[in-house]
């Protein structure tokens, strides 16, 4: 409680600083507003001055169009999910970014190439897809999580009662080692995941959306894994352990918890999931590369704090409000506005909205779920 | 009226539904020193988070020379010439003993980069002042926090050193009014006797106006014009040492009921 | 195990078995990975010593001795009478080693019977003929499982024999590596003093040290260390217990040694060297700017590269003819001062809205608006006034009057960087010693306090911002004009990355660190896309760095050259001690005061008020 007192910050400030913030937000803020009503000006009569006003070859949107958008807003943004839940629940355990948590995706992304191309190679993948992509998925989760208990034990234990940005710049440090050693052992070409079977990849229509049956595959994944997360976290013993010592470290280990072993578990599940993930990707974008953890690791890491750091539902919700984000708010905000190529920006606008988020409501959508401790 | 240094009026604050302090009446005048008593929980500590500015009131005036400070930075009503120590020592562990109290003299001083990368003679003075100052400060604690102390790390103190080279840090901010949150806490009974007599010399020697939240009533009942006692976040006595430590409803709060007052 | 048989020293071959497999089996997984990712076959190339010993066997070579002098470290138990060191870790060294080859052995056999070619490229005829010698796999096995053993037991040895004999091989291994990787450098240097023989005879044409040199630099070094024995440390204690005026005078002439060297070193080399001695300069720039931020004010800034960008784009637009919308062609010294400006505007606009964030998110939201700067810049949108993923080129040199400094002098960039170096060095030690540094220090140790204390953070952090920014864009400035033009490739975020190691690697918040830092890995490795000495590395010294930043968080978080302040802080524990022991000395009276120190520095922020619970 007492915590919570000393952070709360008096209402009424005068620093230059916080007239600038205000600032910065009215401006985000009408950015947004004017984007979006010269969007519904396009689409309501193109010809009208105002969609014209800074856009002079304004279209408007299709249905078509936006649906699709929003579908793969929705599948990317389902994969940060599957994602930011190691990077929230490490979070939530450990009080740190595990900046490397990218690269577990990578990992599980890598080993699904490597096993589907030998499937490929002799047939199998053809014969009896299902049983490969199982096999696959297996794999991936393994080796995925091998690598996040591996950094666990050999990067993060020594280093559990240091200051919390050491373990931020040692994982800073196992990102760029996994990244490099991965190029090393299979080299810097980008390796392309054998052709899907076409009852899979073909489009499906499923009310009005038409949907490629790879995405359709994407939801239906990360919300199964996302229900059994949920499961394990709330209903199993393990689960409780775990919460117990997000809570409190100390007390969790008086109670007899083995702490060591729920941090690993802690690890290992975000591992699974993020390996899951990197399937889901090799799937869906058919391409690794050494370098494919990064950018969707940042994201993912920007999806946890946007749902709220240390909240699974939250990190769900969180990756699939930036998906959706990152990918309509291009076209629907900034083509408007006249900003040309507009898909270069994809990225950044993901950015902004981090900050968008801090700036607003700094403890996430959601509201977080932290110890007391990591909360300062 | 005009000797007010700081009043407070209906203060309230809430954390969670809860009323940490509701209804605060207090006033301190130039030259008090106040001490504030009561059981654990009673939010002594609230009380001074929301004078130096950590914390927010909900409702209520804090009035620091006729003035409001409510809502202002901690770093503005230190600047203002409020000053406190910490309950549970909070120093500058890996900065030295000088460099904490040197610190402390930011809001009093004005050198910014230009004059530190010209070392113009303005801030050469300035250095010189503030390095004097703060060996005058440490000074005033006897010898244990100067000498080749001085340049040691803060955390190698002892425990009463640390409480000592807070209060002295405190001192080099310059303030009018000292915040002392129970400055004998974790001392030997020496060591109490000889802070307690350093209290009543701030203000003689030194001017401090003091608000002292303090256990230890042989120190409170030694050195308070005045004692303020709170339980619940709601005042329930002031008045002398004497009148405050024999009115029934402090002596409630403290041991509970006696159980012929259930009759 | 009791406390009586560590008095002992151990029998050889009751061994912890547990112990040994375990490192052996790291020792092998070591070497495999070492094999795998190539490195051994592509340093092969680099002769070390003529022909008998090349960087990629060296790196081989290496790792049992590594693996047998840890797996033989006797962990020191407080208050338990350590064992001596003998035959027993002189063994465990041996297996180790021995498992070491091994496993090596195995993968040779491996490499010879399978073709894992397709997913794992270095897995090729190559290695298999670098692992045999070239000499068929039965020679090759016994000659690693021979290496390994006596490598390891070296490792392990060293433990043993007394310290003279440590500190001699040392010198003389360190010695030797560092004269045949400086090679260019030395040769380049003993051309401008006209020593050609010299070189000539200390290295084979083919590149590497001969053997005779090796026998002779070896010898000398030895004699050297044996010589200096105890002196070095003398002097270097007797400079830190110097007081008051002689103190300044010893400063003083080191000062002007070291800024004569600098001056003068640079007119006797050629233009590689001065190419790669300009890198060094630009990213150590970067490096002390970035001190400042995380070392000092202890914000953990991923983006800093956004700065370094900014500079290099204000300085191309302000100068070139080619700026695509803008192109007022100025001189390099006016723009600067827009430079400036437009670097401290950056740093407060991205200062700003991350100032109140707690550390972590500050450094990641700082890290996307690196990325951010990075794409506006290579957009379309912003590509008719910067030029987009096309540039600006055709960026002027800096015009002296008297010369003209460009990238194709790189001596004169070397000088104008290490204006501005001197500059940036100036500045960060006044300001470590100034109200606004010891703000920053506060601000650092418990921000909380440090407010209550009076100072206005989020005043002091945004300076330290803008410092840092107007920093890193003096770099970008002349990089822009070193190199004649500015892309947007050149600010990736792994620039960011590189300064941060470079800074923790040398040792946060001390300038000396941050220059020994940015001298041993851009200067050795090399930056982001600058070679260093070691070109080989190339393709590797990202994993390099990867492996230093946790190596260092882990072993030695504050740096190769710690700042006073910061080792206290990661060391409080022994400090504590060795204080006690002093105090009880010096101060009878505070005795008992002191004997009650020997408890962990203050309490963890947060639980201020715990009355209330």
């Amino acid at each position: 409680m007492s915590t919570h007192a000393l952070t709360t910050k008096s209402a009424k400030r005068l620093a230059a600083v916080d007239r600038f913030l205000t600032f910065i937000r009215v401006f985000l803020v009408a950015l947004i507003v004017v984007g979006l009503l010269a969007f519904i000006w396009q689409q309501v009569d193109a010809d009208n001055p105002f969609a014209r006003w800074r856009n002079p070859d304004a279209r408007g949107l299709t249905g078509d169009q936006f649906k699709g958008l929003l579908i793969s807003g929705l599948s990317q943004g389902s994969m940060y999910g599957l994602i930011a839940l190691g990077y929230s629940m490490v979070y939530g355990v450990l009080g740190f970014i595990n900046f490397a948590h990218g690269e577990v995706f990578m990992v599980g992304a890598m080993t699904g190439f490597i096993a589907s191309e030998k499937f490929a190679a002799n047939g199998m993948w053809e014969q009896n897809f299902i049983l490969c992509l199982l096999l696959i998925v297996l794999l991936a989760v393994f080796f995925s999580t091998f690598t996040a208990v591996l950094m666990e034990r050999i990067a993060y234990r020594p280093l559990r009662n240091s200051p919390r940005l050491i373990p931020l710049i040692t994982s800073i440090g196992v990102s760029f080692f996994i990244q490099n050693f991965v190029l090393g052992l299979f080299g810097p070409a980008s390796k392309s995941y054998p052709r899907l079977p076409e009852w899979l990849s073909k489009q499906r229509s499923i009310l009005t959306f038409e949907i490629a049956g790879t995405r359709l595959l994407v939801l239906v994944v990360a919300a199964v894994s996302m229900a059994g997360l949920w499961y394990v976290v709330e209903r199993t013993k393990t689960g409780k352990a775990m919460r117990a010592v997000a809570e409190d470290k100390e007390i969790a280990s008086l109670m007899g918890i083995d702490v060591n072993r729920t941090i690993v578990t802690t690890f290992a599940v975000g591992g699974a999931m993020a390996g899951i993930g990197g399937i889901l990707w090799g799937l869906m974008f058919r391409s690794v590369t050494h370098m494919t953890g990064f950018l969707p690791g940042v994201k993912a890491f920007t999806a946890a704090v946007v749902g709220g750091i240390g909240n699974l539902g939250g990190a769900m919700a969180g990756g699939i409000s930036l998906g959706s984000a990152e990918s309509i708010a291009p076209m629907v905000i900034l083509e408007p506005l006249g900003v040309p190529g507009v898909s270069q920006l994809k990225d950044a606008v993901a950015f902004t909205v981090l900050v968008l988020v801090l700036l607003f409501k700094p403890s996430g959508l959601f509201g977080e779920r932290l110890s007391a401790e990591d909360r300062a | 009226m005009s000797d007010r240094l700081l009043e407070i009026r209906d203060l309230k604050v809430t954390f969670g539904g809860l009323d940490a302090l509701s209804g605060l009446n207090f006033h301190v005048d130039e030259g008090e020193i106040v001490s504030v008593i009561g059981p654990n929980g009673a939010g002594k500590t609230t009380f001074f988070n929301l004078i130096s500015g950590l914390v927010a009131p909900t409702e209520g005036e804090i009035l620091f020379e006729g003035d409001s400070i409510v809502g202002l930075d901690p770093s503005i009503v230190t600047s203002l010439g409020i000053a406190r120590t910490f309950q549970n020592v909070r120093l500058f562990p890996n900065m030295t003993i000088l460099e904490n109290v040197m610190v402390a003299q930011h809001c009093r001083t004005s050198q910014q980069v230009f004059g530190a990368l010209l070392q113009t003679k303005a801030f050469k003075k300035e250095e010189a002042e503030i390095r004097q100052r703060a060996e005058e400060v440490l000074g005033f604690f006897g010898h244990r926090l100067v000498g080749y102390r001085m340049d040691q790390p803060a955390f190698v103190l002892s425990y009463a050193n640390r409480r000592r080279l807070e209060i002295a840090r405190a001192m080099a901010t310059q303030p009018r009014l000292l915040l002392l949150d129970e400055p004998v806490a974790g001392m030997n009974p020496m060591e109490t006797a000889e802070l307690t007599e350093l209290i009543g010399r701030l203000r003689t020697e030194w001017g401090f106006t003091i608000v002292m939240i303090e256990h230890d009533m042989k120190v409170v009942g030694k050195v308070s014009d005045r004692v303020v006692v709170l339980d619940h976040g709601v005042p329930i006595a002031q008045g002398s040492y004497e009148e405050v430590s024999t009115n029934p409803d402090v002596v409630e709060a403290y041991l509970g009921r006696p159980v012929e007052a259930n009759k | 195990m009791n406390a009586r048989a560590m008095t002992l020293p151990r029998s050889a071959v009751d061994q912890d078995w547990r112990h040994v497999l375990r490192w052996g089996l790291i020792c092998g997984l070591a070497l495999v990975g070492l094999c795998l990712v190539g490195m051994p076959v592509e340093l092969d190339r680099r002769a070390l010593i003529e022909r008998h010993l090349s960087l990629g066997y060296l790196f081989v070579l290496l790792v049992p001795v590594a693996m047998g002098w840890v797996s033989s470290t006797l962990v020191a138990l407080e208050g338990v009478e350590n064992r001596r060191q003998g035959l027993y870790d002189l063994v465990t060294g041996f297996l180790v080693g021995l498992m070491g080859g091994g496993v090596l052995s195995l993968l040779m056999v491996a490499l010879d019977a399978w073709n894992l070619r397709d997913p794992l490229v270095n897995w090729s005829p190559q290695l298999f003929r670098f692992l045999t010698y070239e000499n068929g796999m039965g020679f090759g096995a016994a000659a690693w499982l021979a290496t390994g053993a006596v490598l390891g037991l070296a490792g392990a040895a060293l433990h043993v024999v007394p310290a003279v004999v440590r500190r001699t091989t040392g010198f003389v291994v360190f010695g030797l590596f560092f004269l045949s990787v400086l090679e260019a450098a030395i040769s380049d240097l003993s051309e401008g003093f006209g020593l050609e023989s010299l070189t000539d005879w200390l290295y084979a044409k083919k590149g590497g040290l001969t053997v005779t040199s090796t026998i002779v630099f070896g010898l000398v070094i030895a004699a050297a260390s044996l010589a200096t024995r105890g002196r070095i440390k003398a002097a270097t204690d007797r400079y830190r217990d110097m007081e008051g005026v002689e103190r300044q005078k010893a400063s003083t002439i080191l000062f002007v040694v070291i800024a004569v060297l600098c001056v003068v070193l640079p007119m006797f080399l050629g233009k590689i060297m001065n190419e790669l001695l300009a890198n060094v300069g630009i990213f150590l720039l970067l490096a002390l700017g970035l001190n400042i931020v995380v070392g000092l004010a202890g914000l953990l800034d991923l983006g800093y590269v956004a700065f370094f960008a900014v500079g290099g784009y204000a300085t191309a637009v302000l100068t070139s003819p080619n700026s695509p919308w803008f192109a007022p062609e100025l001189h390099f010294g006016v723009s600067l001062v827009f430079v400036v400006l437009a670097a401290a505007l950056t740093g407060l606009l991205i200062g700003a809205p991350v100032i109140r964030m707690r550390g972590d998110y500050l450094a990641i939201v700082t890290l996307g608006f690196g990325e951010i700067i990075r794409l506006l810049f290579m957009s379309d949108w912003l590509g008719p006034y910067f030029g987009g993923a096309q540039g600006i080129t055709n960026i002027p040199g800096v015009d002296l009057g008297f010369a003209t400094v460009k990238g194709t002098d790189p001596r004169s960039v070397f000088y104008l960087v290490l204006v501005f170096c001197a500059l940036a060095i100036y500045t960060s030690w006044r300001l470590q010693a100034s109200r606004l540094g010891r703000a920053w220090m506060a601000i650092r140790e418990d921000e909380q306090v440090a407010e209550a204390m009076g100072i206005n953070t989020v005043n002091a952090k945004l300076m330290a911002f803008v410092v840092g920014a107007v920093l890193a864009s003096f770099s970008g400035a002349v990089l822009a004009a070193k190199v004649g033009s500015i892309f947007p490739t050149s600010f990736m975020i792994l620039v960011s990355i590189i300064i941060l190691v470079v800074v923790i690697v040398g040792g946060m918040g001390n300038i000396a660190g941050v220059l020994v830092g940015s001298f041993v890995l851009i200067g050795v490795l090399g930056g982001p896309k600058q070679p260093g000495l070691l070109q080989e590395f190339q393709n590797y010294k990202l994993l390099i760095y990867g492996v230093l930043l946790v190596f260092m968080m882990l072993k030695r978080p504050e740096g190769l050259v710690p700042s006073a302040r910061r080792s206290r802080e990661l060391h409080q524990d022994e400090f504590l001690q060795d204080a006690w022991l002093k105090g009880d000395k010096l101060d009878d009276e505070d005795a008992a005061d002191d004997g009650a120190s020997v408890v962990p520095a203050a309490a963890p922020v947060g639980d201020e008020g715990g009355e209330e619970e």
